[in-house]
């Protein structure tokens, strides 16, 4: 591909050459006003990154291990987040095997075997809008469903399938956005040699949409990662001490730490949020990185 | 197709390098959970089980020092703590889910009836209190001592808009009011304390175009920049910030001034001092590791609460609470 050319005007277009000069204005006005809007969303994050790094750095470089190995205190300095930051990977883990499984099957459901009918359509319409429902919504479901319907109270499990089902909806339309970008004619070559429609599926189509899928997976997952609403809807404890056994244990989470310390009075505690919060965006740009790698890795061009 | 066949290959090895992670992940919180318990194993832990405490975000921050101080002489028991907010607390409380509910004010009768209809009985004991401070900007000239009934002619609704109709010694400048919003219960206590019984029709309604925040620390910055600025929070924000905030002092009914202290709090000289509450399900208190832990928590409550920035109730609170404890047994 000549991806790296892409950007260049051919030479025909170039300034210099017979364009009126209002167009010549508008073009610089509108590179300059996009430049911009690139700009303003990397000095945001920039700033917020900085912020994090200014307030919470010397907090959790002053001792990193008694920080992650410690559980919460009344005295900020002695505060730790271990609970939160293995309750966090926990859920990490849990929303992945239930919400990748099922968001992929149903992404392949709708994108290659639905019959195109009305169910079909509002199904496809009701996913769309889900995805764009406010997450305490969804931990109000989860509080009502998971938590007392089912029984589970405010476990780990309880927990992990309300974000799970928060995740969905972008797990599905990114796998369905990825198998639609498979070419058809991979699909008729595998129908002409004899393949049936799931042979062709799981052997052709869903590898080549494997790295999009993994994409939109991860990064929701991140997404998942970093909410407080629904944990704390569904009872999410801040002080705990003890890290979970198993799925059916009472946790702490990073996001909901975060959210609490920074209530507090003491400013010692806004610093111990600060240096919790570096610790959630490694997590995050970690995850973030890794789907970067396998889009990478793993991108056929057709 | 070979190579196709080694791509799937490789993208089956990071499928399962994913789960290898993942499971390193439980398995990291299995170890730590043993070593955790052995370590335990050589003090003098003779109860195990689990409670579970939610409720008032106010009142959490004591329950986790006590859980925290609990540990060392009763590591068998897994304390957790939430923070659903003293009405979330009741409704998972009422419900049956919970053990103890934090509570920043007196359960209301309508939780009272959710509790009964849920079939939960519980006792009430106090475990401290919270004084609520009312400040203005460091920056402020002007502003002493306020009454309640002044506070009042602030907070109602349609209330004073410049500070010389409070009092016509103060300038005709206008009142910046930040405080916290009506889901806390900060909020009800001050109404309920200088407007009246919201219930009764001969109280005042409070105002709603104030600046609003749910969070103590978000007052805290409004009120420091703007010097005719006027708001109430907890007294610990105050403590933290008192390079930069400056304290009214509130006359009650008798007219003479006092200033927000540990001590005038709890003495109870203090006239905007709430009580906080802790309620315990009497079904979980049956249970020796429950009933242990509220007694621990009456005990030692007193000693560590000024850690966490609330003052101590009156020691009959507590003598009364541990006494309630024996005679339920």
């Amino acid at each position: 591909m000549t991806a790296s050319t892409a950007g260049t005007p051919p030479a025909a277009l170039r300034r210099g050459s017979s364009r009126s000069s209002l167009g010549l204005l508008l073009d610089a006005v509108y590179s300059g006003a996009l430049f911009l809007g690139t700009f303003l969303g990397v000095m945001a994050l920039g700033l917020l990154l900085w912020t994090i790094y200014d307030r919470g750095w010397d907090r959790l470089a002053t001792d990193p291990g008694a920080f992650l190995t410690n559980f919460v205190s009344r005295f900020p300095a002695r505060a730790g987040i271990k609970a939160a930051l293995y309750g966090s990977l926990w859920l990490m883990g849990l929303t992945a095997a239930f919400s990748f499984p099922v968001g992929v099957g149903a992404a392949i459901y709708l994108e290659e075997f639905a019959p195109k009918n009305r169910l079909t359509n509002f199904v496809e319409a009701n996913i769309s809008n889900l995805a764009g429902v406010p997450s305490v919504v969804f931990g109000i479901l989860g509080l009502g469903i998971f938590v007392r319907l089912m029984g589970m109270g405010p476990s780990l499990l309880a927990g992990g399938l309300t974000l799970a089902v928060m995740s969905l909806p972008v797990i599905i339309i990114t796998c369905r956005e990825s198998l639609r970008a498979v070419p058809d004619s991979i699909r008729l070559a595998a129908y002409a040699l004899g393949a049936t429609k799931w042979q062709a599926v799981r052997h052709h189509v869903l590898p080549a949409a494997m790295p999009g899928t993994l994409t939109g997976a991860i990064l929701s997952l991140s997404r998942a990662v970093g909410e407080t609403a629904p944990l704390l809807v569904i009872g999410a404890a801040v002080a705990i001490f003890k890290t979970p056994d198993d799925v059916s244990d009472p946790f702490s989470a990073l996001p909901v730490l975060i959210f609490n310390w920074t209530g507090r009075p003491q400013p010692a505690f806004a610093e111990a949020a600060a240096a919790a919060s570096i610790v959630l965006l490694a997590m995050l740009l970690a995850m973030n990185a890794v789907a970067i790698f396998l889009r990478n890795r793993y991108t056929t061009r057709w | 197709m070979k190579r196709s066949g080694s791509r799937r290959a490789r993208l089956l090895a990071s499928a399962v390098v994913l789960l290898l992670v993942l499971a390193a992940c439980g398995g990291g919180g299995n170890g730590t959970a043993t070593t955790d318990s052995t370590g335990a194993g050589k003090q003098a832990a003779d109860l195990s089980g689990s409670i579970v405490v939610d409720g008032s975000s106010t009142v959490a921050p004591i329950s986790e020092a006590i859980a925290e101080e609990f540990r060392t002489e009763q590591s068998g028991v897994e304390v957790s703590v939430g923070t659903a907010g003293t009405g979330g607390g009741f409704k998972k409380f009422c419900a049956g889910e919970t053990d103890i509910s934090d509570a920043s004010r007196p359960i209301k009768d309508e939780e009272k009836q959710a509790c009964a209809a849920g079939g939960v009985e519980y006792t009430e004991f106090r475990v401290g209190l919270d004084g609520l401070a009312v400040v203005t900007s460091a920056k402020n000239t002007f502003l002493e001592c306020l009454s309640e009934k002044q506070m009042a002619e602030i907070f109602k609704e349609g209330g004073a808009k410049t500070w010389d109709q409070v009092d016509p010694k103060f300038p005709k400048e206008a009142i910046a009011i930040f405080a916290p919003g009506t889901d806390s219960g900060t909020y009800d206590f001050f109404v309920e304390e200088v407007l009246g019984d919201p219930k009764k029709p001969e109280s005042l309604k409070p105002r709603a175009d104030y600046t609003a925040s749910e969070d103590d620390n978000t007052l805290v910055q409004g009120i420091k920049g703007e010097k005719n600025s006027w708001g109430y929070f907890g007294f610990a924000y105050f403590k933290e910030n008192e390079a930069v905030l400056k304290d009214i002092k509130v006359s009650g009914d008798d007219g003479t001034c006092v200033a927000p202290s540990d001590e005038t709090v709890e003495s109870g000289e203090y006239p905007l001092s709430r009580p906080l509450f802790i309620y315990v399900k009497n079904a979980s208190l049956a249970r020796p590791e429950v009933k242990e832990f509220v007694r621990f928590y009456l005990e030692t409550t007193p000693g560590l609460i000024k850690d966490v920035g609330y003052a101590p109730a009156p020691a009959s609170d507590y003598e009364g609470g541990l006494a309630k404890l024996k005679s339920g047994s």
